[in-house]
């Protein structure tokens, strides 16, 4: 994800905690001793889990104990009435997680925010009840007395230990392994700006489906070895809120989105309040829920990212690269003349577009073709229906009627990110940025549409970059910019994307005159590239030099259309501006 | 024919008995969506004072049992009601000291709005309610008795001679007192100074507070009467619903169910909404069995959230 580099230092670490885990257990003696250091792996591996879903994707989830609970429960039955060990029936409920993540993910994922946390909540409970009501209200592990080891039933409980830390280094791997990948990437990328990584090709919906998948079934194993672990399941104790709660507490209070703040977490909390339970447990019976409800409110007052990123701000500082050279081709870019008049063949048609929202109609009845190479205006009043036409050609938005043809392709019914996959980039009015990541990674996430290879798609970034003149603050995270400077990013990353067709929703807003004089040179230089583009824009000044023809919107209808000089003097176009007294004005002169 | 009457019978059985538990979620709805409607806040804890709710009812009614006087059946209702005050204190004062720090004029421009924050401060907050009433309250089931709990009134029914309604005369009365609350709030917010003040505030708080409204102080106002609103529903679940510390986690999604169901910041709309939900639960009865009554409403909270999430009178909007 953010950090690259390292990857050597942190398998190290993995293996050193590892092994340090494992010779911590063979000293100690005291099985209570043992059994706690068998729960904070496992705890430690369901932060993970949660952390792998709504650590980056910032979709929080209430429900991971849905998750933990089949995973406890597949092991327990197919123990019971199929006499399957342990050691296949964890892998056999695994996979029942990862089924679960499909099967809850897929509806669930149309919801965001708060409906997605407590839609999440609402999994756990209803299958609380289904198993209480299906007659497992408590169920033991029959002991196997003949073959131990087969059933994973150890006397020794060191053994269990050294399980439970397998486990939590595979759930490490494969956490830095997403991390490190364009997985990761994507669904840092999701949490930030969902639509704009959309818009930029990321299939957001196929991430994100991945992501549940691998967090569901990392649950599940650790709900698993939970069962094998304790020997009774109940559906209170691995359905329970408790549960959800736990996985969500230990990443909150270590580090949300990294790898070791689960780890953390888990290794501070669980012994903390496993050991607050069994000293006062009869006395104050619900402290456990209590210290872990005060940990909460603490870290969110105090720490709201988690005590790994305090303690990585307070003690390591990033080393900046040294500044990129400088490219100059970006500055004396070609002066292209604002295109000679459009001969070439349409590379966009557009025809008997609608779009209406309850009764207004937002685009009515639109239709016109853009021509290879040409830069296209699209003016009209406020309210137009100029960002709803956008929005229909690059898919946020579903069309009532017509038809949308990108070279020789119907973009009907595509998602944002298969049209960005044809070569249609986009920018949007207002700046869509991935606030907390660097410059360099914002564009990278553009370039992932058109190539699978991780190395060639930083290049691309790279390239994008030194285009707009940004090389320099590559490494600046994007919450630091200027509106210039994230106006350029934005144009950046749909670069990277190698568009054929840019769509450009008023790039000048909010710049100075010099500004736009910067930004209106490197739109010709990408035009001269090769690039058509399509710009809505206010500013009629910037856009009569910049446009080669024109299209007027007003009330989602296509009012004019033409050369510049014959648009801005059309009377139609005039009243709808200024209204009709200053067009009769103007006529009069 | 005999057997269509018993179906009848059993089936108006159902109906009435989702109104009456309906027009008390109803009112349980109505707290939680007036806290949506004005703070736009989840509030996860929501469950856990309608729990404290009935709990104040209970040692009301056990101090008031203690007093010299003739008690009377009317004493549980009364007590649900004073629950509401007390906890709509709480609520306030809660407010003020934690949840105002992630909430309104503080959480503007934070990522999201807060939103992260607020679901997990208030997650925080429920885990401690529940578990800190577990150690105050003991987890023995208790319930607020009285002689109207095993009493009905018996409606007899035209189509046939032996067939009659039974209407539970605390759940009953508990329904009564709900539409009498619910009404009144309803009256406050529409009609009173105070209301017009919440509706601004939760209508455009950036033009309420040029227009010298406080902000702050009627979200503080909002999150206590919902508390208190929802306290109250609480209490008169108690006189005929047996209760524990963890109760709240089952009525607290049967609330957003109704809240969402109604369109979120729809208040009337969450009375609706409520109403809806204990229908829908007490009609499950006659094809479930009673054990999956609660794993239905968590079975319609999602269905309605994820094919209807702008509720049943709420129109879609996207804005990208």
């Amino acid at each position: 994800m953010a950090r690259r580099g390292g990857l050597g230092t942190s398998l190290v670490i993995i293996a050193l905690l590892a092994l340090a885990w494992c010779a911590l257990a063979a000293v100690v003696a005291n099985s209570y001793y043992l059994l706690m250091l068998t729960l904070v792996p496992i705890w430690a591996v369901m932060g993970l889990s949660w952390n792998l879903l709504s650590g980056y994707t910032g979709l929080v989830s209430f429900g991971h104990a849905a998750f933990f609970g089949l995973g406890a429960y597949t092991v327990v039955i197919a123990l019971i009435r199929f006499d399957l060990t342990p050691w296949f029936g964890i892998p056999l409920g695994t996979l029942v997680g990862a089924l679960a993540g499909i099967v809850i993910g897929y509806p669930t994922f149309r919801l965001r925010g708060h409906y997605f946390a407590l839609s999440m909540l609402a999994y756990p409970m209803a299958l609380l009840y289904v198993f209480v009501w299906l007659g497992y209200q408590e169920v033991a592990l029959p002991m196997k007395r003949a073959e131990p080891a087969w059933f994973m039933q150890f006397a020794d409980y060191r053994v269990y230990v050294a399980l439970a830390v397998g486990l939590l280094v595979v759930a490490l791997l494969v956490s830095l392994a997403v991390e490190r990948s364009r997985f990761g990437m994507s669904l840092l990328a999701i949490k930030q700006n969902e639509p704009a990584a959309e818009a930029a090709g990321i299939d957001t919906l196929k991430w994100k489906m991945r992501a549940v998948m691998l967090s569901g079934a990392l649950a599940a194993a650790a709900g698993g070895l939970y069962a094998v672990v304790l020997l009774v399941v109940t559906p209170e104790s691995v359905f329970g809120v408790l549960t959800s709660a736990q996985a969500l507490v230990v990443t909150l209070f270590g580090g949300v989105g990294t790898l070791w703040g689960p780890v953390i977490g888990a290794a501070i909390l669980i012994p903390l309040s496993e050991t607050l339970q069994a000293e006062l447990g009869d006395v104050l019976p619900g402290i456990q829920g209590v210290v872990y409800g005060v940990a909460i409110l603490l870290v969110i007052l105090l720490a709201p990212e988690g005590i790994y990123w305090r303690l990585r701000d307070r003690f390591y500082r990033p080393r900046r690269a040294p500044p990129a050279e400088m490219d100059a081709s970006a500055d004396t870019e070609a002066a292209a003349a604002p295109a000679e008049l459009p001969a070439r063949d349409p590379i966009l048609r557009v025809s008997g577009l609608n779009k209406s929202f309850g009764g207004l109609r937002a685009v009515a009845d639109v239709g016109f073709e853009v021509h290879a190479g040409e830069i296209l205006g699209i003016i009209g009043p406020n309210g137009a229906g100029k960002t709803t036409l956008f929005n229909l050609l690059n898919g946020f938005l579903r069309l009532d009627d017509g038809e949308i043809v990108f070279d020789g392709h119907s973009m009907i019914g595509l998602k944002p990110n298969r049209v960005c996959r044809f070569g249609i980039g986009r920018t949007f009015q207002v700046v869509r940025s991935f606030a907390r990541m660097s410059l360099l990674h914002n564009v990278v996430v553009g370039a992932y549409a058109v190539t699978t290879n991780d190395a060639d798609a930083f290049r691309l970034a790279r390239e994008a970059l030194r285009r707009v003149a940004l090389s320099a603050e590559a490494d600046d995270m994007a919450g630091k910019l200027t509106n210039k400077q994230l106006r350029l990013m934005e144009l950046a990353r749909a670069l990277a994307g190698r568009p054929r067709l840019l769509l450009l929703d008023e790039p000048l807003a909010g710049l100075g005159s010099a500004e736009v004089e910067d930004v209106l040179a490197l739109l010709r230089s990408i035009s001269a590239g090769g690039v058509t583009i399509v710009i809505i824009e206010h500013t009629m000044r910037a856009m009569v030099r910049l446009a080669g023809r024109f299209i007027v919107l007003d009330h989602g209808r296509v009012l004019a259309s033409g050369l510049p000089n014959e648009v801005t003097n059309d009377r139609n176009v005039v009243e709808a501006y200024l209204g009709a007294k200053w067009a009769a004005i103007r006529a009069a002169d | 024919m005999q057997s269509f009457g018993v179906f009848a019978e059993t089936f108006l059985q159902a109906l009435t008995a989702g109104l009456l538990v309906g027009a008390i979620y109803g009112l349980m709805c109505v707290g939680l969506g007036l806290i949506f409607g004005v703070m736009r806040v989840i509030n996860f804890a929501q469950g856990d004072f309608l729990m404290l709710g009935m709990y104040v009812t209970l040692y009301l009614v056990a101090g008031i049992a203690l007093l010299p006087f003739q008690s009377s059946t009317a004493v549980p209702f009364v007590a649900a009601i004073v629950a509401g005050p007390i906890l709509c204190a709480a609520g306030y004062l809660l407010h003020r000291a934690l949840i105002s720090r992630v909430t309104g004029t503080r959480a503007a421009g934070v990522e999201g709005e807060g939103h992260y924050a607020q679901l997990i401060l208030t997650l925080g907050l429920s885990l401690i309610v529940q578990n800190g009433g577990l150690i105050l309250f003991g987890s023995t089931p208790q319930s607020v008795r009285t002689a109207l709990s095993s009493r009905a009134w018996e409606i007899p029914l035209r189509f046939n001679d032996t067939a009659a309604l039974f209407l539970n005369q605390a759940r009953t009365i508990a329904a009564l007192v709900s539409i009498v609350v619910a009404v009144a709030l309803y009256w406050i917010i529409n009609r009173s100074r105070l209301g017009k003040m919440l509706r601004a505030a939760a209508d455009n708080s950036m033009a309420a507070t040029y227009m010298g409204i406080d902000v702050d102080r009627a979200h503080r106002i909002a999150f206590g009467i919902g508390i208190g609103v929802t306290a109250v529903a609480g209490g008169l679940v108690a006189t005929f619903n047996p209760f524990q510390p963890y109760v709240g986690l089952d009525y607290v999604i049967i609330m957003y169910a109704g809240v969402v169901l109604g369109g979120m910041g729809s208040i009337l709309g969450a009375y609706w909404g409520g109403m809806t939900i204990g229908l829908v639960q007490q009609l499950s009865t006659l094809v479930l069995p009673t054990q999956l009554q609660n794993a239905t409403i968590f079975v319609v909270f999602l269905l309605i959230v994820l094919i209807r999430p702008q509720g049943l009178f709420g129109r879609a909007s996207e804005r990208v």
